[in-house]
């Protein structure tokens, strides 16, 4: 059937913030859908609150809303906007959710509008947990005994039925947020507890516990006319137990059998067939590792994490052409794109492996717990390609930049054979480095997989890689020695390592051996047909397929995995540079690891090299394709550390240059230039150690702030109030092996402000000047911040524009730079430079309307802002206020410490976009998902120097008819200084307890500021966890509750407020 | 140990032989199925050839003996990238190196597959030698040159009529190309009783047994050489017994009814085929293996009209023959290895003979 006609104006609905379960594989999604359905000449309509996706871009669609994704907001989008689709199914779990809260309204029948793709009864089939069971059992598609309830009481009734263990599944959340085994009655009684309330409509499943099989996916597609084809299959290699986004996966798979393969992807067909799945769908499977008994675990009836996977390992566009099928398209008579010649209409298959790897929070979180288990915890996620599963994995280690090459962990080196044996048992992110160094104490792969259940088959792959080490150790190099170590995708740093050599010697012999990496293709086929995509991977086999152009070519390299502090930012910043040096006539090159991006679509760069961020890695790719230059300065840190390995090469670094990005980092010349520039900044000193950072900090007088070097998202950044504070921090800041020093500096209280600027050598052009709500202290990506300023003096916002242009002109910047200042007392002080793009140059691109990453792109290229049209200086203010705001995933990590700092700790943002600047807040509060109602009760607890400053917080409160209720030093406080409230006991068991109290629901949200120290067993931490697991917002900021009170003061209500479409902004 | 494989066109792929050590030239082709050597390697439509893996890792679940495809492996020799040093799976009972070795079947592994498979699309299917010793390179090339698959199914056929499944429902007559198990596996599941016939059986011999339908199997080699066969096939089709043939059955019934083969560049040989089913519309992925197809043009209407096509290059994958029971498909319903979706083409044969 080809295009349906009527489809002429269609609302896409995007996945919001970038959080835990839901990352920025849906805005790949997304911006293929909108790419797909601008080129069909329909008119898009897009909401998303995300304004940091690449979807949310003027070029990608007509009509774009950054508003909270609520169904009023959405409802009043779709009454000014009148479309006659909705496209429901790329914009992840949050998107589906909206869709089907629209429809089940009737919202859509009375508007007339359609939903495109799978039917509102198939999502629910799939979706709604009891629907999903009583079709899977019509189809005889066998699932695990379960049974969904409403309480903990029937929660435990079942269990007793079918004994322990059980999983427990929330219905209607993401990553399975709340979910949990449990292998006891208590635990029982706690998870279903946490699921139930955790779920949209408080419900949950709970599952017979089938840990231990093989859990094995399918991505499969369907059009309207039945057409069905599974994209690809991939194998977790962690068995059920450990969440599909938490492990790690390989596809193919490689352990089944082809009678495995068919029986679970005719099952697959089956349900899809039955769901009348139209577009894609991920369809998990148990399967019994020692007989053909199966289960199916979940199916997803939308595009998912998996599709964006299976799409770039098997270069197969999931999204684009599920955007295809929902306008009415069939299979047959889609194009494949990578072949010119094929179909859509058939099954991709690899002549190489793909391994994935999680890319985990936990070391912003030194309190959380690290297991893995049906709750997903990653960020993100690295892809590497190979032609073996050794080089695979080789390749996805070096990918996640933990300063890890290989599977050795020096903390482990001493456990002997026992420990080891007891430390297989647990399930957490180093469990792959307990079995390498099981199999270095020669613990057998037998006995390892019996502990872990993890396939002999994956457990070998590794037992070979441990052998490889041996050999580079104990044997003389020789070609065919240093050929397999490559081939086995060891880097020359570790070659060298184990063998005793440099890394300058491994390289000449290498070179005098011959042995030179390779590029071959990703084309969906298995060189069946040939390819016309530039998507290339390395490989130690001959045969070079990526072959050398004339054009002038640039290398723009990427920022790796999604993890906190490295968000979607750093993509959206390399697409535009992608796209801004295509349109100045050179051919780009793209370097990046991250299967979720935009980045690493096929058709974005001309050259797309899906490697490890690594020198060794990129200067393969140098040696092929040899750029003109590089640029570094869009990818965030990932790509700032290539920078001297480039240069190295002979890459010429396009803008600011090493050395100046080395004066903006290196302490004292970063001094000297302030000083050149007649700068403040606040005093300070680097060292080393914990002695050094006493003397400097008494010196300076505490508070201060103690940081280490050249890291992002403020890791390991701490305020110190005392010497037994500076202990800890230095301490902690020096287990993580430091080449560079520590960084102590006076901490003041002021007032932070923020730009992003690009500078010609000349002129700088600003944007626009971004306020933090949040005092100095809190990072500024967990700040509220606001655009334009509104508590900034005209004096100081001169001092801001000059101070910008002369620190970036003494730098030599070219291209973009982001500057933090303090406002304190009258003084203007700069706190940091980064002459990189930042997390903030999506938001202001969008707000202001100036392309900044376009127009450094061209000043990178030699163009002078005076000549770009767009003028010089801070660019005129906008007459919207915009204000972005942080959103959190503590929810998803156990034990994570939720109180704000100057470390980073959110994983996403959202945006709100009003005239007036309450107006903004209070959309912004709405969009990041707090209760932002006018009236009911706060609980107040607070440190004692803060209990002056909550005072007139809680007047305001009381006064406005919030009922208050405060822990008895707070109460005490309040009732001494005429506000009354209700005493709350810190005990945590019965009546009247914080406990009972928080999850009672009573509580709009709790305001804690956090005493000193990191402890997890404090009151404050445990309040904090407490709010976080009841869904309750716990601020920790009293700023930030100040703001909240504005937006909420003259009874402003979600409905009050206007959606703003930003391309008339 | 060092071992080559040497191509028609000069090219020399130098790799680790695997199996056993013999040196033999072989037709080479390529596979690209991800799993399933077994079934593959295991095909005799295969006979003659030596089959490139195009998925680098091959032997990754071991030899598994229920899921061959015939009592031997057929193919002259394997090539491939790498071969599984753990292989794991619940059914295994050894290493596919010792199976290889167990039926004298030579391999290489440790070659750029890739590169090889790119050079056989480009190029064409190619004859080669694998050796492991190539001082003699002319004596190879003259080897490579004089070799033939030739009339390969007489090698692969059953010397002797066998019955599956007796006193079953339906009878068929199944005659033996080369066929492969899951074709009497799925006929046996439809509550057939088969006959298995060699292929050199008289026609009259097999019309002799009344049989309620007739499957004409999957097999080697160029079916133009099946001179024999060919005159028998049209024997059949002058009946009214319901036929079914597959893949080389089709060739067969095509070649006895006018119509001409003719050879692919390179051959369609894995799981992943696109096949339209021109009466419903739909599109199936299919199992693939064959080197030759019927000629579109050559067909003629009033005998025969095209009921699936393949979707990636509209060469013909089905016919149905007019006024007749009567159908045919070029790809391979019994699957194994590969998808199971168009296992309804038996349900057809088997409603055919009910009706």
């Amino acid at each position: 059937m080809p295009k349906n006609k009527s489809i002429k104006k269609v609302l896409v609905i995007g996945s919001g913030p970038i959080i835990i379960g839901q990352a920025a594989e849906f805005d790949y999604a997304g911006t293929q859908a909108c790419r797909e359905l601008k080129k069909e000449g329909i008119e898009v309509v897009l909401v998303n609150s995300n304004p940091a996706t690449i979807m949310t871009d003027k070029n990608m669609a007509d009509k774009i809303y950054i508003e909270p994704l609520t169904v009023e907001t959405v409802k009043k989008i779709i009454e000014i906007e009148k479309p006659d689709s909705i496209l429901p199914n790329l914009g992840g779990q949050t998107g589906l959710n909206l869709a089907m809260e629209l429809e089940e309204s009737g919202f859509l029948k009375q508007k007339k509008v359609k939903l495109l793709g799978t039917g509102v009864e198939g999502i629910r089939n799939a979706e709604d947990r009891q629907c999903f069971k009583d079709m899977m059992e019509s189809i005889n598609e066998p699932c695990i005994a379960s049974k969904v309830v409403h309480t903990v009481e029937d929660a435990v009734e079942f269990t007793k039925e079918i004994g322990l263990p059980v999983i427990i599944r929330p219905a209607y959340t993401l990553g399975g947020t709340g979910g949990g085994i449990a292998e006891t009655m208590e635990e029982l009684e706690e998870i279903a507890g946490s699921g139930i309330r955790m779920s949209r409509v408080n419900e949950i499943l709970v599952e017979k516990c089938i840990t231990g099989w093989k859990e094995i996916e399918y991505e499969v597609m369907r059009d309207s006319k039945g057409n069905c084809i599974t994209i690809c299959n991939m194998e977790n290699i962690d068995p059920v137990g450990v969440h599909t986004g938490d492990s790690i996966v390989v596809a193919p798979s490689q352990t089944l059998s082809d009678k495995e393969y068919q029986m679970l992807r005719t099952s697959a067909i089956k349900i899809i067939s039955a769901l009348k799945i139209e577009g894609g769908c991920n369809v998990q499977f148990a399967l019994n590792p020692t007989s053909f008994e199966y289960a199916v675990i979940e199916v997803n009836p939308r595009v998912s994490r998996s599709s964006a996977l299976a799409s770039k390992a098997t270069g197969y566009p999931i999204a684009k052409v599920a955007s295809k099928i929902a306008l009415g398209y069939t299979l047959d008579e889609i194009k494949n794109e990578v072949t010119g010649k094929t179909y859509a209409c058939f099954e991709p298959v690899l002549d190489y492996v793909v391994v994935k790897i999680p890319k985990w929070p936990f070391k912003k979180f030194l309190t959380a717990s690290r297991i893995l288990g049906t709750q997903m915890k990653a960020t993100g996620e690295v892809m590497a390609i190979a032609p073996n599963l050794e080089a695979g994995l080789m390749k996805a280690i070096r990918s996640l930049e933990e300063n890890v090459e290989y599977f050795y962990l020096d903390k482990l080196k001493d456990l002997e054979k026992t420990e080891l044996e007891e430390k297989l048992k647990i399930v957490d992110n180093e469990r792959i480095f307990v079995i390498a160094e099981a199999i270095r104490k020669e613990i057998s792969v037998e006995r390892i997989h019996e502990i872990t259940t993890i396939d002999r088959f994956f457990i070998g792959i590794i037992y070979k890689l441990v052998k490889m080490e041996k050999e580079l150790t104990l044997n003389q190099m020789n070609p065919k020695l240093l050929e397999k170590a490559k081939k086995y995708g060891f880097t020359d740093k570790i070659i060298a390592k184990l063998s005793g050599k440099t890394e300058t010697e491994i390289k000449r012999l290498r070179s005098k051996y011959g042995i030179q990496a390779n590029f071959k293709m990703v084309d969906t086929c298995a060189a069946e047909f040939e390819a016309q995509t530039p998507y290339y991977y390395s490989s130690y086999d001959d045969d070079n397929e990526a072959k050398n152009t004339d054009a002038k070519k640039v290398m723009v390299l990427g920022s790796g995995p999604i993890r906190i502090g490295q968000g979607i930012e750093f993509d959206y910043c390399s697409v535009h540079g992608v796209w801004a040096l295509k349109k100045q006539g050179y051919e780009t090159i793209i370097v990046n690891n991250n299967p979720e991006t935009v980045s690493t679509d096929f058709d974005i760069a001309d050259k797309l090299y899906f490697e490890p961020l690594t020198p060794e890695d990129v200067e393969n790719i140098v040696n092929t394709e040899k750029p003109y230059g590089a640029i570094v300065q869009f990818g965030g840190q990932t790509a700032i550390k290539l920078t001297k390995a480039l240069s190295d090469m002979g890459v010429k670094i396009m803008g600011t240059q090493e050395v100046d990005m080395d004066r903006a980092e290196d302490r004292k010349e970063f001094d000297e230039a302030l000083n050149n520039c007649g700068i403040l900044r606040p005093k300070g000193s680097t060292i080393y150690t914990v002695g050094e950072a006493k003397a400097v900090a008494n010196k300076l007088g505490y508070p201060v702030l103690v940081r280490p070097s050249y890291v992002l998202g403020g890791q390991g950044m701490a305020i110190a109030y005392d010497d037994k504070e500076i202990e800890e921090y230095v301490n902690e800041i020096n287990t993580i092996a430091q080449e560079h020093p520590i960084l102590v500096d006076k901490y003041i209280l002021g007032r932070e402000v923020e730009v992003d600027a690009i500078c010609d050598g000349e002129d700088i052009l600003i944007p626009g000047i971004m306020e933090h709500l949040e005092r100095a202290g809190v990072h500024s990506g967990d700040s509220i911040s606001v655009y334009p300023t509104q508590n900034v003096e005209k004096i100081h916002e001169k001092k801001i524009i000059e101070y910008t242009e002369k620190i970036a002109k003494e730098l030599n910047v070219i291209g973009i730079l982001n500057i933090q200042f303090i406002i304190s007392e009258g003084q203007v002080y700069i706190i940091e430079v980064n002459p990189r793009s930042s997390r903030t140059v999506p938001y202001i691109s969008k707000v202001t309307n100036l392309p900044m990453i376009d127009i450094a792109t061209n000043v990178i290229l030699g163009k002078k802002l005076k000549d770009l049209g767009y003028g010089t200086g801070l660019y005129k203010k906008s007459d919207y206020i915009c204000v972005k705001m942080p959103v959190f995933s503590f929810e998803k990590i156990k034990n994570a410490d939720t109180s704000l700092g100057p470390e980073m700790k959110s994983t996403g943002e959202v945006l709100g976009v009003s005239k007036k600047f309450e107006n903004a807040v209070l959309k912004a509060f709405i969009a990041s998902g707090a209760n932002v109602s006018t009236k009911g009760a706060i609980l107040i607890t607070v440190r004692d120097k803060d209990k002056e400053e909550m005072l007139p917080i809680a007047k305001k409160f009381k006064n406005k008819g919030f009922e208050i209720y405060a822990t008895s030093g707070t109460a005490k406080f309040l009732k001494a200084n005429g506000v009354k409230s209700t005493v709350i006991e810190k005990l945590w068991e019965g009546k009247n307890s914080i406990i009972d109290l928080i999850e009672s629901g009573k509580i709009n949200f709790v305001i804690n500021t956090p005493t000193k120290g990191k402890e997890a067993n404090r009151d404050g931490f445990k309040i904090r966890r407490m709010a976080v697991e009841c869904k309750i917002p716990c601020f920790t900021s009293l700023d930030t509750v100040n703001a909240l009170y504005q937006a909420i003061e003259d009874d402003t209500e979600e409905k009050d407020l206007k959606p703003v479409d930003i391309t008339k902004i | 140990m060092v071992g080559y494989l040497v191509l028609e066109n000069g090219e020399v792929f130098e790799g680790e032989r695997i199996g056993y050590s013999m040196d033999t030239a072989c037709e080479v082709v390529f596979n690209t199925g991800m799993a399933g050597y077994i079934e593959t390697f295991t095909d005799p439509s295969y006979a003659g050839q030596g089959i490139v893996m195009t998925y680098p890792l091959i032997g990754n679940y071991g030899i598994i003996p229920e899921d061959t495809e015939s009592d031997r492996v057929w193919a002259k020799a394997i090539f491939i990238h790498e071969l599984a040093e753990f292989e794991s799976n619940f059914r295994t009972k050894y290493n596919l190196d010792k199976f290889l070795r167990d039926y004298k079947i030579p391999g290489l592994s440790n070659i750029n597959t890739r590169k090889l498979t790119k050079m056989l699309r480009d190029a064409g299917t190619m004859k080669g030698y694998i050796t492991s010793n190539i001082s003699n390179m002319d004596d190879i090339m003259k080897k490579i040159k004089e070799y033939k698959v030739g009339t390969v199914v007489d090698e692969v056929t059953s010397k002797d009529i066998k019955v599956y499944g007796r006193g079953k429902n339906k009878k068929v007559a199944l005659m033996d190309y080369g066929f492969k198990h899951n074709i009497v596996n799925s006929l046996l599941k439809r509550d057939c009783e088969v006959t298995v016939f060699p292929a050199d059986t008289p026609a009259e011999k097999v019309i002799a047994m009344k049989p309620d339908g007739i499957m004409l199997s999957n097999g080697p080699g160029d079916p133009e050489d099946c001179i024999y066969q060919i005159k028998n096939v049209k024997k059949l089709y002058s009946t009214d017994i319901p036929i079914l043939g597959i893949c080389l059955g089709h060739q067969l019934m095509g070649l006895a009814t006018g119509a001409k083969t003719a050879k692919l560049k390179y051959g369609h040989r894995g799981p992943n085929h696109p096949v339209k089913d021109l009466k419903e519309g739909k599109v199936h992925i299919t199992s693939q293996n064959h080197g030759y197809y019927i000629v579109e043009d050559s067909v003629d209407k009033k005998i025969a009209e095209v009921s699936h096509i393949n979707l990636n290059d509209g060469t013909v994958e089905g016919l149905r023959y007019k006024n007749k029971k009567i159908f045919t498909v070029q790809f391979h319903p019994e699957a194994c290895p590969g998808p199971e979706d168009t296992a309804y083409i038996f349900d057809e044969f088997v409603n055919m003979m009910t009706n």
